[in-house]
């Protein structure tokens, strides 16, 4: 589910404004009998059949699309609403999500901005999970699914989960942090009915507690163990039993101190796995000379439901090979982690004929991406990652990669593309090529760097993206870049939702042309670029469809802010300074700005001013 | 034991016998070499480090673990050791620390023997210390240095008197009992071969080379990694 298609709970002034007026959009009571009581009864059954009908409705933007029909509706929906979804945590508070929604079975939640990832954000800045811990403790104690993303959870809130609610099933921490191997362990030990327990790229801290062994004794309910992003050793002894007792596994993505060898006897103990993350991929230190390996073929090709692969995270390519066999079911495939050429992609690529998903190292270079183009002709999702993320790094993949994967797989809709060189041409090429891009994510590493080949700025390129691709909802842009790529965006990117901008533009009327163009625009991060006050104001009519503005290292002052917020009472405008600043002069560093229906936040640390 | 340091490093120090292991303090343990942004970390105040040693072993101390780990988190304050960061700007290029970490780690993947980590990242723990701390051990270019440091981390520890290079004085075995007898703390670390040394004995590289991890102790519990160390002061003596 891309994070596009998700909307904020809903649109803050409509639930204060939502009028008192006859909800009664029924029959009025007829001559005979008792009037109100007919319209009661009348009142009463419209509820019970309305009740039934929403139980059938589960998107989250057909659920607010009811909820303002009328105020019966609201009601209704509130009542049947199973799927929370909160876009933003601070939108919104624990007490008014329960208080309008009886019987939550699964919450999802985020927290903190996307720059926060890339250590823009001090840390400590909030966004924890622990009062909504403890209010969905109170309020919905059947509780089964939990996923947050970029929220601070502690220990205390994981013991929360599995003591406070018997019936937990599912919990799924992205990106979050906070928590170390002790929470695990409690977690897993209480949460009798646990199905799936997925840690994605969260710093878990190593407080060297065994969590695996504390899974508990008998055949377990697992269907999804991923803890590949975990940086300490696990039990394997543990592991394997675990494994061994867990006949409804289908998802095991390993860390990287997990062996190859021990791979091997996981991998012939659930055979009935879909997605598979390897480990370490390579043999392990203490393994002896002359010990036999193992037959790796043969527990590849055991694995006959294999359609995602991952891990390969210390990898010695020589044991490749024994992936091969399951290559051609394979629809995701993640190298990401796994530095290897061009030449030893090739024969693994050349059979994935299904391949949706891909993500890869740079390493493989522009050749490798033409292999890829090659073959994978059902490619919808393709990652390429730097192995040396540094701005003045050797590039090896650039338009060549980028214009092979174009014309060779034109089903594409999602890109993530690092590099050092780019040229207009090649992105527009794309443009026409792959018509279905509904994200194109395109990072030049080099600030400010033009089309090395003509020495242009990149904005035709960016402005064929919006052009013509009409489905386009995500933009991520770079290298050298005019006011005109935003003219463009501003024209043309009627459906963009989010916008990542950085060390681009001249002037505060870039910024306008797309606060003023963009409709849809929800999320937008702009860092290091020219824009002050003035584009800021250029925005006001927009905010409250938005959730959230970031804007770092720009050209802000205090008091232009200060007037956001005056104007704006539903609005919560952030100012953040580095952690170690003292509060200085007008210039604003960070603004970090959200719609709320709950005002200013309280857990507010030192370095987080609210104007 | 034979200490096989000597031999690896084809250096004259076979004499430098110092290995006696920790009751139940060793284990297979590796070290973690990716460097983390540890400014994020979170440790319970009740972790008792004691308790975590040997739950390594029994699974009831475990247990007792689980009991007490029942406060709120206070996340530590950035990492004085945290390595400078490469890029001239920061989060630029936007690629999450964490893989960047993971890269950083395998650079020299395909290599089958030890990686060149750019870091040298080991845990450290201090007797009667709520969590446990992790250095990045290339940082540091002496004993000194490293001693300045973690003073810094575990504030109300000192480190005895590392003399002019910086290394123990083994040579005066009167100065060796002091520091041993004392309440003082003393640093020990774990090497590659398992076995438990008293921090100093060997000179500034081959520690760092050889050290996996480092523990905090009284200088009262440090004497049982002293006998051979007082055995080779008797010998020069």
């Amino acid at each position: 589910m891309s994070e596009d298609d998700e909307r904020q709970q809903c649109p803050p002034s409509d639930l204060e404004f939502v009028s008192n007026k006859a909800r009664n959009c029924n029959a009025t009571g007829s001559g005979s009998g008792h009037p109100e009581l007919q319209s009661v009864y009348l009142d009463q059954v419209l509820e019970n059949v309305l009740e039934n009908v929403l139980h059938f409705l589960t998107s989250k933007r057909d659920r607010n699309a009811a909820s303002l029909v009328c105020k019966s509706w609201y009601r209704v929906e509130a009542l049947t609403r199973s799927e929370l979804f909160i876009g933003n945590c601070y939108a919104v508070s624990p007490a008014r999500a329960t208080a309008r929604f009886a019987r939550v079975r699964a919450l999802h939640l985020k927290g903190k901005p996307r720059f926060a990832d890339f250590n823009l954000m001090p840390p400590d800045w909030g966004a924890h999970f622990n009062p909504w811990a403890l209010a969905m403790a109170k309020a919905y104690p059947w509780l089964e699914k939990v996923n947050l993303k970029r929220m601070s959870v502690t220990d205390d809130d994981l013991a929360t989960l599995a003591e406070l609610f018997l019936g937990f099933k599912e919990l799924v921490l992205v990106c979050c942090d906070g928590f170390g191997t002790s929470g695990l362990a409690i977690f897993v030990n209480k949460c009798r009915q646990l199905k799936v327990l997925d840690l994605i790229e969260s710093e878990v801290s190593d407080d060297e507690s065994d969590w695996i062994s504390c899974f508990p004794e008998g055949e377990s309910h697992l269907e999804s163990l991923i803890f590949d992003c975990v940086e300490c050793h696990i039990n394997f002894e543990a592991l394997e039993r675990l494994v061994a007792r867990s006949p409804l596994l289908k998802k095991l993505r390993l860390n990287r101190y997990v062996s190859i060898g021990q791979l091997y006897h996981l991998m012939i103990r659930a055979p009935q796995l879909t997605h598979l993350g390897t480990g370490s991929f390579s043999p392990s230190e203490i393994a002896g000379q002359g010990d036999q390996e193992p037959d790796y073929v043969n527990a590849f090709a055991a694995c006959k439901s294999l359609v995602c692969l991952s891990g390969f995270r210390e990898i010695i390519p020589d044991y490749l090979p024994a992936i091969y066999i399951v290559c051609a079911n394979l629809t995701s495939l993640n190298f990401s982690y796994a530095n290897i050429t061009a030449e030893q992609l090739k024969p693994i690529i050349s059979k994935c004929h299904k391949l949706q998903v891909f993500w890869v190292l740079d390493s493989i270079c522009d050749e490798g991406l033409q292999a890829v183009a090659a073959t994978c002709k059902e490619l919808r999702e393709l990652r390429v990652f730097p192995v040396d993320a540094r701005e003045d790094s050797d590039g090896p993949v650039s338009e060549v990669g980028l214009q092979a994967i174009s014309e060779g797989c034109r089903k594409l809709q999602s890109i993530l593309y690092f590099c050092q060189r780019m040229t207009n041409t090649a992105v527009i090429a794309m443009s026409k090529n792959c018509p279905d891009l509904v994200v194109f994510r395109l990072c030049i590493m080099g600030r400010h760097r033009a089309d090395h080949v003509t020495g242009e700025p990149m904005d035709d390129g960016f402005g064929a993206i919006v052009m013509n691709c009409k489905k386009l909802t995500r933009l991520a842009v770079s290298g050298l870049l005019t006011d005109k790529a935003f003219d463009y965006i501003g024209r043309h990117g009627k459906l963009v939702r989010t916008l990542s901008v950085a060390f681009s533009g001249d002037s505060d009327m870039a910024l306008k042309y797309v606060l003023e163009g963009c409709p849809q625009l929800q999320k937008l991060e702009i860092r290091d670029s020219p824009f002050g006050d003035a584009a800021l104001r250029s925005g006001l009519h927009h905010y409250y469809s938005m959730r959230f503005l970031w804007m770092s290292s720009c050209r802000l002052t205090r008091h232009g802010c200060q007037e956001i917020a005056r104007a704006m009472p539903r609005l919560v405008v952030e100012v953040i300074r580095s952690a170690d600043e003292e509060e200085m002069d007008d210039a604003v560093e960070i603004l970090y700005m959200y719609r709320s229906l709950v005002g200013p936040r309280t857990d507010t640390p030192k370095f987080v001013t609210i104007l | 034991m034979a200490n096989v340091l000597g031999a690896e490093h084809d250096l004259n120090f076979k004499e430098t016998e110092l290995c006696l292991g920790l009751p139940g303090g060793a284990g297979g343990n590796e070290v973690d070499n990716s460097p983390k942004n540890t400014g994020k970390r979170g440790f319970s105040e009740t972790v008792d480090l004691k308790l975590n040693l040997q739950a390594k072993e029994t699974g009831m101390d475990l247990n007792k673990n689980l009991e007490n780990g029942s406060r709120e988190k206070p996340v530590s304050a950035k990492d004085p050791a945290k390595p400078p960061a490469k890029a001239q700007v920061v989060g630029w290029p936007p690629v999450r620390s964490y893989r960047k970490n993971v890269m950083a780690n395998n650079k020299s993947s395909g290599e089958e023997s030890e990686k060149a980590s750019s870091a040298a990242f080991v845990k450290v723990s201090m007797d009667g210390a709520p969590y446990l701390r992790k250095v990045d051990l290339k940082m540091y270019k002496s004993y000194q240095e490293l001693s300045d440091a973690l003073a810094k981390m575990f504030s109300s520890f000192t480190m005895g008197n590392y003399g002019s290079q910086g290394m123990i004085d083994f040579m005066n075995e009167s100065k060796l009992m002091d520091l041993l007898n004392s309440s003082d703390y003393v640093p020990t670390y774990e090497d590659k071969d398992g076995d438990w040394m008293l921090v100093g004995d060997v000179p500034w590289q081959m520690f760092v080379d050889s050290c996996k991890r480092l523990r905090i102790m009284k200088g009262s519990e440090a004497i049982g990694l002293a006998p051979r160390a007082m055995e080779k002061c008797k010998s020069r003596g």
